[in-house]
């Protein structure tokens, strides 16, 4: 449960499930539904991790960064929250609350702080959001025993060791409601459970669930440090939360075209198309070249207004959709979509590396707390 | 001077020849340059004299009978450690010439070959190794510098792209060949190389002899370069080239210039070079106009700005200590392309003390200069290109894993050609038909066959880099690029790890 155990391997070697889920009208519903279809998918993780993804949860502190932390132990408890308090404005700081529960053992501490980066320190920086990312740097990579897993706005990843179901009970999931849910199981081949080192990944409002494993990890991850990012967690989906900040948040592209560059078209694909997309695709290629991930991957990739669902281009990892109204699910597996929702008929297979993103309804607001509401679910939302 | 000196070498090689399978038809005789074999008709047998023979194999090679075997003299002085035959034969040609000790081709001493102490990864079930001959595999590589960020708008869902990026090479596999003059080699081997160049897809460079008329067909396909003695420099060689190269070093020989000698200068290289005929066309060991970084980058937006900023720009340096931050400075000098040259880069004449100890492997500058441009953030900004000692797919694929974008092979394409590597091309009497300007040596070389040879050879690496990328689970050469998690080393001590920026095998 330490840092990286003793292991040393280059990274994380997993097979895993995942499922996303979303309502893009930005009505809310609990945990309950989310939970139920990651369990469906037991047999794709093997009680080394589980974790989820929320977004709308905090909308009283809707405008403050969450940091949710793990710590070893209270050293690295006190040093954060003074790290924490000389540059942001603790405006809340609390133990997330868990109740016992069997198959999640041994817990690190866990904290939740509600921030505003002090104007004086901040205001010196040409933006805040890259004044957060430092920060998250500077704990993950200057604090021994402290982790940051969930730096956004009004979301919160809840993670750890375990089956991910039993996370969810741990973490109390029921008691939530937000508009997007992204869920994984994990199966680690090779790594002790480490708490921080379950999915989701997150930096900012950006979270990844991911199944597969990244042969590109190498040089993602050298590619990424040259623009400030370190990665800490000895896992390749932690390069994909930085690479898609990176490529949407400081660079400005599109969601398609930061999926073009994670799993880029074939050159013999480019040079058939018309001028103008084979000028972009050829300089999203050349110039990103060393952030394509490579190998087998299916990942879900979510913020305040969207879930994305993306697998490599040459589609070695599942990845199924599914629509019914208002909600939007993404999954390793079909079943658990039609347990969840059993009037669910919209259901297809993304084309390998082409890109379905679940986007919010444009008149809907990314929405705040007064209406949350219980999912309409017919059946099956029982754990 | 003194010509009734007594030479104390003795042959390097010796000669052997059965005389039961000696047909007596005088190929060897006729092959050899060094005029080493030959024919007595009275009594009806073959003679070599071996004090001349070079060791390249010309005679063995053609024999049609196989009579021939040469093979290194086992004659050694007393046992001793420090003065070897190699050594008392050094002294015993300065002793008698006064001279500086010549040679050719790269650096012959076992210093450690890093190549040969990295092993690459593969795919075993968490991920699924790729089948190359049934799935894409890209090894397309552009050369240039590349933006840090791209801009990109769309207007009603049509994209426009508003960063335009600098010219780039485009390659079809990650492996060009290497500068080697018109002068240094033939015009057959100069055709060969880019015609090769020019059917697979990449480049060959010029070095610094010019470029002669007739291959300016392949102009796409060549990098022109623009070395100390600006031989054959003009407009329309900067115009027809796909890109230029300023060449500031040489890994055989760091720090010192060339020197083709007048005997070499015939008429057409006379001409491409621009330097009469017979005169000998010395090299000076810096540029006289780069005798700071600040001058370099003068030059290098010389040479964009009398192209039109159409060509990238490489710049070549021998890997020495400091390769890192100057490689660094290269690129803030606005170098789109690094080019590094280890010390077991080949030449044509090269101080042998000098080609020998002077510089530093490749594989520890490729990896500190990779390094450096990534803490600096700036190894976008340039492509790294290696040179001096790749081998095989096998050297190719650590190279790039370590962080080149692509490499030079020069020996390996004069080898497929048919060299043996004898170390002779200072003399210009390749037998070969390579490193000569002998009519009757280098029409041994006929293009149609060496173009033939270097395509497959290409073929062949290029195949089998993709083997090892599918193995690794990987269908794009730049998920490799760089990608040092996929090596491993063995043997090697922790600080070799530590600059080579890999682990040991087993961890």
């Amino acid at each position: 449960m330490l840092r990286g155990v003793n292991f040393r391997d280059d990274k994380d070697f997993s097979g895993c499930s995942i499922f996303g889920m979303m309502n893009v009208r930005g009505e809310k519903f609990n945990g309950e539904p989310v939970i139920t279809a990651i369990a469906n998918m037991k047999e794709r993780s093997n009680g080394l991790g589980g974790g989820y993804a929320v977004y709308g949860i905090y909308p009283q502190y809707s405008e403050l960064y969450c940091f949710h932390m793990m710590y070893d132990d209270q050293k690295a408890r006190e040093e954060t929250e003074e790290f924490l308090k000389g540059v942001f404005e603790m405006e809340g700081a609390e133990v997330i609350p868990t109740r016992s529960c069997e198959g999640v053992d041994d817990p690190p501490l866990l904290w939740r702080y509600f921030l505003q980066p002090r104007e004086s320190v901040a205001c010196e920086e040409e933006d805040i959001d890259d004044f957060v990312v430092r920060a998250v740097m500077h704990i993950n990579v200057g604090i021994e025993g402290a982790f940051v897993f969930s730096s956004g706005k009004n979301m919160g990843v809840f993670k750890g060791v375990g089956f991910p179901e039993d996370i969810g009970r741990f973490y109390r999931l029921e008691e939530y409601e937000g508009y997007i849910w992204v869920a994984h199981g994990r199966f680690p081949t090779n790594t002790q459970g480490w708490w921080g080192g379950a999915h989701p990944f997150n930096i900012l409002d950006w979270s990844v669930v991911h199944n597969g494993e990244i042969s590109s990890y190498g040089i993602n991850r050298r590619y990424l440090e040259m623009f400030g990012y370190i990665c800490t967690l000895h896992t390749d989906t932690e390069v994909i939360a930085y690479a898609v900040d990176l490529l949407v948040r400081r660079h400005g592209l599109s969601i398609e075209d930061m999926a073009r560059v994670l799993a880029a078209p074939l050159w013999t694909e480019i040079d058939r198309m018309p001028a103008r997309e084979r000028e972009l695709h050829t300089a999203l290629r050349q110039t990103y070249g060393s952030l394509l991930l490579n190998g087998p991957f299916s990942v879900i990739i979510s913020n305040r207004s969207q879930m994305i669902g993306l697998t490599d281009r040459i589609r070695l990892r599942p990845l199924v959709a599914g629509r019914n109204g208002d909600f939007m699910y993404i999954s390793s597996e079909e079943a658990p979509m039609h347990l969840v929702d059993d009037t669910l008929r919209d259901t297809w297979i993304p084309q390998g590396g082409v890109p379905i993103v679940a986007e919010m309804e444009e008149t809907v607001e990314v929405p705040e707390a007064e209406e949350a509401k219980v999912l309409p679910l017919r059946h099956g939302d029982t754990a | 001077m003194y010509k009734d000196l007594k030479s104390y070498l003795l042959p390097q090689y010796l000669i052997e020849r059965d005389d039961y399978r000696c047909i007596r038809c005088e190929v060897c005789a006729r092959q050899c340059a060094f005029e080493v074999h030959w024919y007595d008709e009275e009594e009806d047998a073959v003679f070599a004299d071996e004090s001349k023979c070079v060791g390249c194999l010309r005679c063995a090679t053609l024999c049609p009978t196989n009579a021939l075997v040469v093979r290194p003299n086992p004659t050694q002085p007393p046992p001793n450690a420090n003065w070897t035959m190699e050594v008392l034969q050094n002294i015993y040609k300065q002793a008698e010439t006064g001279g500086v000790l010549l040679t050719g081709m790269g650096c012959d001493k076992d210093y450690p070959i890093y190549w040969d102490r990295i092993v690459l990864d593969a795919s075993q079930v968490t991920n699924p190794s790729i089948d190359p001959l049934r799935e894409p595999m890209e090894l397309r590589t552009y050369l240039g510098a590349k933006p840090d960020a791209l801009k990109v708008s769309r207007k009603g869902g049509r994209p426009d792209l508003q960063t335009k990026l600098t010219p780039q090479l485009k390659l079809e596999t990650p492996i060009m060949f290497s500068a080697i003059s018109y002068g240094a080699i033939s015009y057959n081997a100069c055709e060969s190389l880019a015609r090769a160049a020019a059917e697979v897809g990449t480049y060959y460079n010029t070095g610094e002899g010019g470029l002669h008329r007739n291959l300016y067909k392949y102009g796409a396909n060549t990098i022109c370069q623009v070395a100390s003695g600006r031989f054959g420099v003009h407009a329309d060689y900067l115009e027809v080239a796909a890109a230029l190269e300023i060449k500031i070093g040489q890994g055989a020989k760091p720090g010192i210039g060339g020197h083709l000698p007048g005997e070499k200068v015939s008429a057409e290289i006379s001409r491409t070079r621009m330097i009469p005929k017979g005169t000998d066309a010395l090299s000076p060991a810096p540029h006289h106009d780069i005798y700071s970084i600040e001058d370099l980058a003068q030059l290098i937006y010389a040479l964009k700005e009398a192209t039109h900023w159409e060509k990238p720009v490489s710049v070549k340096i021998a890997a020495v200590h400091n390769s890192a931050a100057i490689a660094s400075g290269m690129v803030r000098a606005g170098a789109d392309i690094i080019a590094l040259d280890g010390i077991r880069g080949g030449t044509g004449a090269a101080p042998t003390m000098i080609r020998d100890n002077v510089g530093i492997p490749i594989e520890l500058a490729l990896a500190a200069v990779d390094d450096r441009l990534r803490q600096e953030g700036i190894r976008n900004r340039a492509s790294i290109v290696v040179a001096g000692g790749i081998r095989s797919s096998a050297d190719v694929i650590k190279a790039i894993a370590l962080g080149a974008d692509a490499v030079y092979i020069g020996t390996a394409a004069l080898v497929a050609l048919g060299c043996h590597v004898c170390q002779k091309c200072y003399t210009g009497k390749c037998n070969w038909g390579i490193a000569t300007q002998d009519p009757y040596l280098s029409k041994r070389l006929n293009p149609d066959v060496g173009a033939r040879r270097l395509v497959n050879l290409l073929t062949a690496w290029s195949h089998e880099i993709m083997e090892m990328l599918g193995g690794m689970g990987i269908n794009a050469i730049e998920s490799l690029r760089g990608n040092r998690l996929r090596l491993r080393g063995v043997g090697l001590t922790q600080e070799e790890l530590d600059i080579l920026g890999i682990k040991h095998a087993g961890s």
